[in-house]
């Protein structure tokens, strides 16, 4: 990507001193990847730094001299690079507000401030170095054994060591949203998914395509090509020829920086989209038919002593600094090799002019003594007591295969001696994941890219076997409803869809693909000298500062398994997860134990492969709120709001109180839209009705509604609401608002899964209908005023009644008269694009009669008053019907509805809690909701369950589920409040405490 | 995660769906007994290989449905036959 030129970026009050020279870096490079017309600035620990475009922080840096980038965790010494890529565990850097950027891979940015992380007071010269000095009492476990006792000191402690801690400091000040880094989702899916972009990836993917499959191929570093990029001239020809390839096939999406974090069942794939225009990270979620993994070969450090101090390189290290950046990584080089990479890092240091004092060969018994000097090589000693003075030591000693995501699927690697490292085991693969690459073996380019054309090809092939299964292992739609009875004639006409032309049942037909299987070529294995530790001690885990030391020394404690020492040292638990150091931290715990490698087995490789932010998983900031088409009204008024579910509501507009005594005197209107709302249409509904509902419905006639409470089979109440009788096949249901969506689907497990012969369509309508609840002595005085085509008097429309009418000029109202707030009120379920008409219409016309809005906690207190109860408040998960006062709903009688088994069995047991009304004899009280109810001072023998002050009476009351014994009118408890105090109450005769004849309500 | 095989919709991730649970018989509620209902309401076989279970397509078609997975390899299959009676 080309930027346009910038200059330096001076930010004022800032020391900037002069800007280093790019003493490092060499004449430009066949193979380089920086742009030298695109040269900025950024800033380095407070200094300004130059670089190009398409330069690493790390080689900006380099190339300007700089070798130091942070300091180790434990022992705080200096660190360099050392792998110069993602992993690398020296260069992990802040960058801005941005803690824990990987200085090895993230390109550096004009006026981006970098920091190194955790030094202090500054990296040159940290306090903290002094660890290191006595490194001999900090060994494996110290933290365990030092900071455990005695154990009321840990938090004292803690405060201590948490200024030891690595990660980069988070700014406190939350960013401005513009300026918030933004992250996303994707969905993919693709036919085959090729994880690694290097020369087999490609290769794959081409072949792949060219079979017909929509490939996704991923690659980690910022361009494809892997190890080709940093080649010679024989590698970047094959190079551009294979980037060609993948530019014209069609069917291949790329994704550079991007990294597949984990393989999930069914090939459920999670890719980390990085760098992007437009986001921060993306992360994609890709169900892919067949996975060909092609993950490379990570080079592995050597163990000796001084191998951490900077100026040791991988040879990978070296050939990418070189090569890709043209940055120069010393000046006088020993090469430990013991592979073709550490002859061609040799080679290529030579070639810019590095001065390669030594070559010390392990293929001819060569091995490496110890690394002189502490913030930079002086010199090597290597086997032999010869010492080669040299500011650079490069390690080519052999490598790792990544095979994270083939272990997730189900390979566990082994051990294979002849070639020193782990290799997958690709018979245990499962049909749908496939490997291809040098993570399988070895090769020269020619093999490798065979091996990966047909792995392409099979891969394709299987994932159109994959295709086939899921299209034909669909399972027939009707099962017990062969095509063209009653019941599949309703499903499809209560769908939309029709068998014969889906996606089900009709291709079911359809031959499986059948070409031949591709002949995938074995790959061959290139012996290589088993390297792991020289002869001195050395860092093991570069990330968690673990030396070989500390894992014999964890051996000898009794930590007998690579595991357990895994787990007591840290060994791979740092930033860079065993990538670099597992094979290393088992040889040496397996040398520990006199076993061989295999049997000492390696730790399990889990999800994520690379480090993923919290905002990547999080994706966009995302919140679906609901309202009712009054709430721009409500907010206008004043209104207090309540988050209720999705739902945000009025919970009152300043005066709950007064609201409550409005609704007793006069009139009061409130918006109930969020009330469960479900259309029931068909010749079974009262079948159905009479299953969900303990009560009796097969008697309700047209235009009546009645009350209804539907309970789960175990007994526990599970909803409840009013269901009317619009026609002869036509019912309107209404649910509380939190069990809106639970209904709906409890309904139709019933008619789908036990009923399916019955004929009834049910169609939510919560949002359809904006609902109001006009309420209070002058509610029909001035609903009347409004309403046509309907007499409201009280011989025409009684209490428990519905009317279809035209109110304040909008047809197709339903009106409902019914009473949760104990007053003569009406619900009015208007259509809801004239919701805010009706509302304003309503209050318009009432002005005169003294009508105002009430919100929900009025509406509370009225029905708490009223003695009406709130499913999920006055009852719980465990509340059976005759523990929540339905005593006289639950219809015994009847053949059967959901839960009768237990409420009869409740019924003649007597057991259980029982709801009532309470009355503290102290009416300033008012207990707390869920305050215990004890018995002799000390049992609990029921809680309350709704409290508030009555504004109607002028003192508390409450309800509350109390133990049988004592649920009698007039029985006394305790309530006991949660300061402790206790306050007497007595148990009232109804449940009602104001008017509990109902004469309000009938009026 | 797995991919369940939707008769209505195709075959969509299991994050779609609720897991309604093994399928089974609902006892005659005029004849049960205690132990009869309770073993329905609360008792599951939980075997590791084939069972009979019932999903419930929330974010699709809202459509229940019943399959046969293979509790070990998530192998998902038709349904066939009539669910056993497991009391």
């Amino acid at each position: 990507m080309r930027r346009t030129p910038t200059s330096p970026v001076r930010r004022p009050g800032r020391p900037t001193g002069t800007v280093p020279a790019m003493t490092m870096r060499l004449n430009p490079q066949a193979g380089e990847a920086i742009d030298r017309d695109d040269t900025f600035t950024f800033d380095w620990n407070g200094r300004s730094y130059p670089a190009y475009g398409g330069d690493t922080i790390a080689s900006a840096l380099t190339a300007c001299g700089e070798r130091i980038f942070s300091r180790s965790f434990k022992y705080h010494r200096p660190r360099g690079l050392l792998t110069a890529s993602h992993l690398d565990p020296g260069c992990i850097v802040q960058v801005d507000d941005e803690p824990n950027v990987r200085g090895g891979h993230r390109h550096a940015r004009a006026g981006s401030r970098v920091r190194s992380q955790d030094t202090w007071p500054s990296l040159r010269f940290d306090v903290k170095a002094a660890n290191g000095l006595v490194g001999r009492f900090l060994p494996a476990g110290f933290y365990y054994k030092t900071f455990i006792h005695p154990q009321p000191l840990w938090p004292a402690y803690e405060r201590v060591l948490q200024r030891f801690a690595h990660g980069g400091v988070l700014s406190a000040h939350t960013p401005a949203e513009a300026e918030r880094p933004r992250y996303d989702k994707r969905f993919a899916h693709p036919d085959v998914l090729v994880a690694g972009g290097g020369p087999a990836g490609m290769a794959a993917a081409v072949a792949a395509a060219r079979a017909g499959a929509q490939v996704l191929l991923v690659e980690e570093e910022h361009a494809l090509g892997g190890h080709l990029r940093w080649g010679g001239s024989a590698d970047l020809t094959a190079l551009a020829d294979l980037r060609d390839q993948v530019a014209v096939t069609p069917g291949i999406e790329v994704l550079t920086d991007s990294v597949v974090l984990g393989r999930y069942e069914g090939n459920w794939l999670s890719v980390l989209e990085r760098g992007r225009p437009d986001v921060h990270e993306r992360l994609v979620k890709a169900r892919a038919k067949s996975l060909v993994v092609a993950a490379g070969l990570i080079e592995r450090p050597y163990v000796f002593a001084g191998n951490d101090v900077p100026g040791v390189l991988l040879s990978t290290a070296a050939r990418r600094l070189v090569n890709l950046y043209a940055v120069k990584p010393g000046h006088r080089a020993v090469v430990f090799t013991a592979n073709a990479a550490g002859d061609a890092a040799a080679a290529d240091l030579e070639r810019v002019g590095v001065e390669v004092v030594h070559v010390e060969d392990a293929r001819h018994g060569g091995d490496l003594v110890r690394v002189l000097g502490r913030r930079g090589v002086r010199a090597v000693e290597v086997a032999g007591g010869a010492t080669y003075s040299c500011d650079l030591v490069v390690t080519a000693v052999g490598w790792t295969a990544p095979a994270s995501l083939l272990t997730m699927a189900g390979d566990v690697p082994t051990y294979d001696a002849r070639a020193a490292r782990f290799r997958p085991d690709t018979a245990r693969l499962p049909d749908d994941v496939l490997a291809t690459g040098v993570v399988v073996g070895d090769g020269d380019l020619e093999h490798l890219l065979a091996h990966a054309d047909a792995t392409g090809r099979e891969a394709a092939r299987r994932a159109a076997v994959v295709a086939w299964a899921w299209r034909t292992a669909l399972p027939h739609r009707a099962a017990e409803a062969p095509p063209g009875t009653e019941a599949a004639t309703r499903s499809e006409a209560a769908t939309g869809t029709s068998a014969a032309t889906g996606t089900g049942a009709a291709t079911g037909a359809e031959q499986a693909p059948d070409a031949d299987p591709v002949d995938v070529p074995d790959l061959p294995v290139d012996a290589h000298p088993e390297l792991f530790r020289a002869g001195t001690h050395g860092i093991v885990d570069f990330s968690e500062d673990v030396t070989s030391q500390d894992l014999l020394t964890a051996v000898d404690e009794g930590y007998r398994g690579v595991e357990l020492v895994k787990r007591y040292t840290t060994a791979t638990m740092g930033p860079t997860q065993g990538k670099l150091e597992i094979v290393n931290t088992v040889a040496i715990v397996a040398q520990a134990l006199g076993q061989s490698i295999q049997e000492t087995g390696t730790t399990t490789w889990r999800p994520p492969y690379a480090p993923v932010t919290l905002g990547a998983l999080a994706g966009r900031s995302r919140e679906p709120v609901r309202h009712s088409p009054m709430q721009l009204w409500h907010e206008r008024h004043g209104a207090v709001p309540l988050v209720a579910g999705a739902w945000i509501r009025p919970e009152h507009y300043g005066d709950p109180a007064g609201e409550a005594r409005t609704v007793r005197q006069r009139v009061g209107i409130i918006d109930v839209t969020p009330i469960g709302k479900l259309d029931l249409r068909g010749p079974d509904v009262a079948k159905l009705l009479e299953l969900v509902y303990v009560n009796r419905w097969s008697k309700l006639d047209v235009g009546r509604v009645r009350y209804g409470v539907m309970c789960a089979d175990d007994g526990v109440v599970l909803d409840d609401g009013v269901t009317a009788r619009l026609g002869d096949d036509h019912y309107l249901m209404s649910t509380t608002s939190s069990g809106a969506a639970a209904v709906w689907e409890w309904v139709e497990s019933w008619l789908q899964t036990e009923h399916p012969d019955w004929r009834v369509l049910v169609t939510p309508v919560t949002t359809a209908y904006a609902s109001i609840n006009v309420a209070g002595p002058r509610s029909r005085e001035l609903l009347s005023r409004l309403v046509e085509g309907v007499d409201l008097g009280p011989d025409d429309f009684g209490y428990m009644h519905v009317r279809t009418a035209r109110v304040a000029g909008v047809d197709g109202c339903v009106l409902w008269r019914i009473g949760f707030t104990g007053e003569l009120s009406y619900e009015v379920h208007v259509p809801a694009g004239y919701g805010l008409h009706v509302w304003e219409a309503l209050l318009d016309t009432g002005a005169d009669l003294g009508v105002r809005p009430f919100g929900v906690e009025a509406q509370r207190v009225l029905r708490l008053e009223k003695g009406h109860s709130i499913v999920g408040q006055d009852t719980d998960g465990l509340t059976r019907a005759f523990s929540a006062g339905l005593d006289g709903l639950v219809k015994l009688d009847k053949d059967d509805f959901v839960g009768r088994p237990e409420l009869t069995w409740q019924h003649e047991h007597g057991d259980g809690y029982r709801l009532v009304g309470l009355r503290p004899l102290d009416g300033s009280v008012v207990p707390a909701e869920g305050s215990q109810l004890v018995e002799d001072g000390q049992r609990i023998c029921g809680r309350v369950t709704s409290s508030r002050r009555s504004p109607t009476l002028g003192y508390s009351i409450c309800l509350a589920q109390v133990a049988a014994h004592l649920a009698s009118p007039g029985c006394r408890v305790s309530v006991r409040l949660p300061d402790g105090h206790t306050v007497a109450a007595v148990v009232t005769e109804h449940l009602a405490h104001v008017d509990p004849e109902g004469v309000r309500l009938r009026a | 995660m797995i991919l369940l095989p939707c008769p209505w919709c195709g075959p969509r991730g299991a994050d779609e769906f609720g897991y309604v649970g093994e399928s089974r018989v609902r006892p005659d509620p005029g004849s049960t007994t205690p132990a009869e209902w309770r073993a329905y309401l609360y008792h599951r076989r939980n075997t590791a290989g084939w069972t009979r279970e019932t999903w419930y397509h929330r974010m699709g078609c809202r459509r229940y449905l019943t399959l046969e997975r293979h509790t070990v390899s998530n192998q998902v299959r038709s349904p066939a036959g009539d669910v056993e009676d497991t009391r």
